[in-house]
């Protein structure tokens, strides 16, 4: 086992086009990382050159303090999942499973046990005799598992292991890879575009765009302290709302006056953080579940506002609905026992204990 | 809109009432047509057949029906598998076929590998030239093959012939196996090297399996071209101790003038078995091997 070092590392294709422009990180042993963002955002090229698949252009990448850029992945110590699985369709799970310490010569009676003590904790014993396609997608992604676990690599590494699973079977396997991780403790990568797998699985979770990162951070953190706009807006589901807004400082406090006129009292010891954007037009950033019905009223810092549902989306265990902040969508979180109605007008609050506000023009969050 | 005109005209659907009759029409001109060309394709052997077990005074009698034996003989068959000669051709054929295989499926299948997966500069024009080579007729190259292979000393050899026929098998041999490699998914190549394969490790544990059905087309093809090859044996053999049967069987068996029908026929007959022995047992393979790949999964 070990930690992984990317430094500036920089990947460049024809044409100078820059999938990967210069990240920087650090992942510590037995550390479960997940690399999220939207597609091309760099996350898979990130991956394969760590795995040794792509040539880096320019930086360096150290696995257990030893840089790699040059070594083939065969020497890297590495185990990958694909997303496709890529299990050898010819050979049984067995087979699958033990080829790479065949490869490397290990004794026969070695492997035996290796991929018996993987598919023990895979649960996939009595399927070692089958081939590839006799197995269900679920069963075939176990088995890509067991392929990177019986070598006792130094990192795991994963390319969007759930995506070709159904939505039931994603959220199962999802709990099984974190189970995997918690019992073998191999550090491990992992690529996805789904943030809740990201929020899910991830010791820490590095949110990449445009080839950039744009924050790492344990899933909490991010999901409270956004850095920037991207990432308030990648991590939580529903979005966080933004709303078009100018920052004024009224009556005691500083309030947030949005475009319809109505003002939000900004709470009292966030002064000095916002002092310099006072008079400025501000981007002003709620998460839906802060933004629920009024009977919350009694409680510190919370803002009231009305708003008119256009639609009404029932949760079950709560509601959601949306309306428009001059053009913008916006959603809020109600309790599934409030009576709503489309186009009737609603008391709302906002929880300002847990607002943001953004500079519109760099999207960084103040 | 579109769909309350359909409503006001059910008129649109009316065939689908006669379905059923549909089918059974298609089935019928299927039938048809398949037993048509069965007798087409099926004709001339059979009529080979016959042909080979008459004697040829009966052969020669144009009294009577061509289609029917009267005294069938197996004199012609016992002649030729007697006849030192014919055994000759047939060894030759067999040597020269085994060997061509071989050497074309070593080097086509190295060649696909690479032309597919290593990608280096020029792989690409490689790979188009490897196939335009195929579209120059065997009639047209034998003129500078004979200088080379005289060139080399090996005019009337079979082994002349081992070296010549990969010309023909070896570039389409390599075109179908790009094909079937370059339709193996990325990601495998890529689990074998991160589990520790190098190149030939990927091509003969992987990529060797998985194409097998391709591989055995390649090779029925090469098998088929080198067992029936007819140009190059006629141009470069001049011996019967060299030659293959395809060539031997007229050449000898064909004086002037004078057909030996019973045995030319039943030589014929017997060169087309080997052939027919390999399609049987690789049939499934081979028909495998031209669909898959057309569509994933």
């Amino acid at each position: 086992m070990a930690e992984v070092s990317l430094r500036k590392i920089v990947k460049a294709y024809e044409g100078n086009v820059q999938a990967v422009k210069g990240i920087d990180l650090e992942i510590a042993d037995h550390e479960f990382v997940v690399l999220v963002g939207p597609s091309g955002c760099g996350k898979s090229t990130t991956l394969r050159m760590i795995a040794g698949l792509e040539e880096i252009t320019s930086g360096d990448i150290a696995i257990g303090g030893k840089v790699v850029n040059d070594i083939p992945p065969r020497d890297r110590d590495i185990a990958m999942v694909f997303q496709n699985y890529a299990l050898y369709p010819h050979m049984t799970v067995a087979e699958n499973m033990g080829f790479g310490l065949m490869l490397r010569k290990f004794p026969k009676e070695e492997i035996r046990r290796r991929v018996d003590n993987a598919a023990r904790i895979l649960d996939i014993t009595e399927l070692l005799g089958r081939k590839p396609k006799a197995l269900s997608g679920g069963q075939r992604q176990r088995v890509a598992m067991g392929r990177a676990i019986v070598r006792d690599p130094k990192v795991f590494l994963f390319d969007e292991p759930l995506s070709n699973l159904d939505a039931k079977l994603r959220v199962q396997m999802r709990t099984e890879i974190k189970k995997v991780h918690q019992t073998v403790r191999t550090t491990t990568v992992y690529v996805t575009h789904d943030q809740i797998e990201a929020m899910t699985l991830a010791d820490r979770v590095v949110v990449m765009n445009g080839g950039i990162i744009e924050q790492v951070g344990p899933p909490q953190e991010l999901y409270h302290n956004p850095a920037t706009r991207f990432v308030a807006g990648f991590i939580g589901s529903p979005a966080m709302n933004f709303f078009p807004a100018h920052l004024v400082n009224g009556a005691g406090a500083l309030r947030v006056r949005l475009p319809d006129g109505t003002e939000l009292a900004v709470p009292a010891e966030r002064r000095t953080r916002y002092a310099a954007y006072i008079g400025r037009d501000v981007t002003f950033g709620l998460r839906p579940e802060h933004l629920t019905e009024s009977k919350n009223l009694d409680r510190e810092n919370v803002a009231t506002l009305t708003c008119t549902p256009e639609v009404i989306e029932p949760m079950g265990m709560e509601t959601l609905i949306h309306f428009r902040v001059q053009g913008e969508e916006i959603c809020g979180r109600i309790d599934p026992t409030t009576e709503a109605a489309p186009n009737v007008p609603l008391a709302m609050a906002a929880d300002m204990n847990n607002m943001h506000l953004l500079d519109p023009a760099t999207g960084r969050v103040l | 809109m579109s769909a309350a005109t359909s409503r006001e005209e059910p008129g649109i659907y009316h065939k689908a009432g006669s379905l059923h009759a549909e089918r059974r029409w298609a089935m019928w001109s299927a039938y048809a047509s398949l037993i048509f060309a069965a007798i087409v394709f099926l004709a001339p052997p059979f009529y080979m057949f016959i042909t080979s077990l008459k004697t040829s005074g009966e052969i020669a009698n144009l009294v009577g029906n061509p289609w029917l034996v009267r005294e069938p003989t197996l004199e012609n068959y016992t002649d030729l598998l007697s006849d030192a000669t014919f055994l000759g051709f047939f060894w030759n054929s067999a040597k020269i076929t085994i060997c061509v295989v071989a050497l074309t499926m070593v080097i086509s299948t190295l060649a696909a590998f690479a032309l597919a997966r290593m990608r280096f500069w020029g792989s690409q024009v490689l790979a188009t030239g490897v196939f335009l080579t195929y579209l120059v007729p065997e009639t047209l190259l034998f003129i500078p093959l004979y200088q080379i292979v005289g060139g080399l000393g090996l005019l009337n050899s079979s082994w002349g012939l081992v070296l010549v026929y990969p010309t023909l098998t070896v570039p389409f041999c390599t075109w179908i196996m790009i094909g079937y490699f370059a339709s193996i998914p990325k990601e495998l190549d890529e689990a074998a090297l991160i589990d520790g394969a190098n190149w030939m490790q990927m091509l003969t544990k992987i990529f060797i399996p998985v194409a097998m059905p391709g591989i055995i087309a390649a090779t029925i093809f090469a098998f088929t071209v080198s067992w029936a090859a007819f140009v190059y044996p006629t141009a470069f053999v001049t011996t019967p101790d060299q030659m293959p049967l395809t060539i031997g069987v007229v050449s000898t068996l064909v004086r002037a003038d004078t057909f030996v029908w019973g045995k030319i026929m039943a030589g014929a007959l017997l060169a087309a078995l080997p052939p027919v022995i390999v399609y049987a047992f690789l049939m499934d393979y081979y028909i495998a091997g031209l669909t898959a790949g057309a569509t994933k999964g």
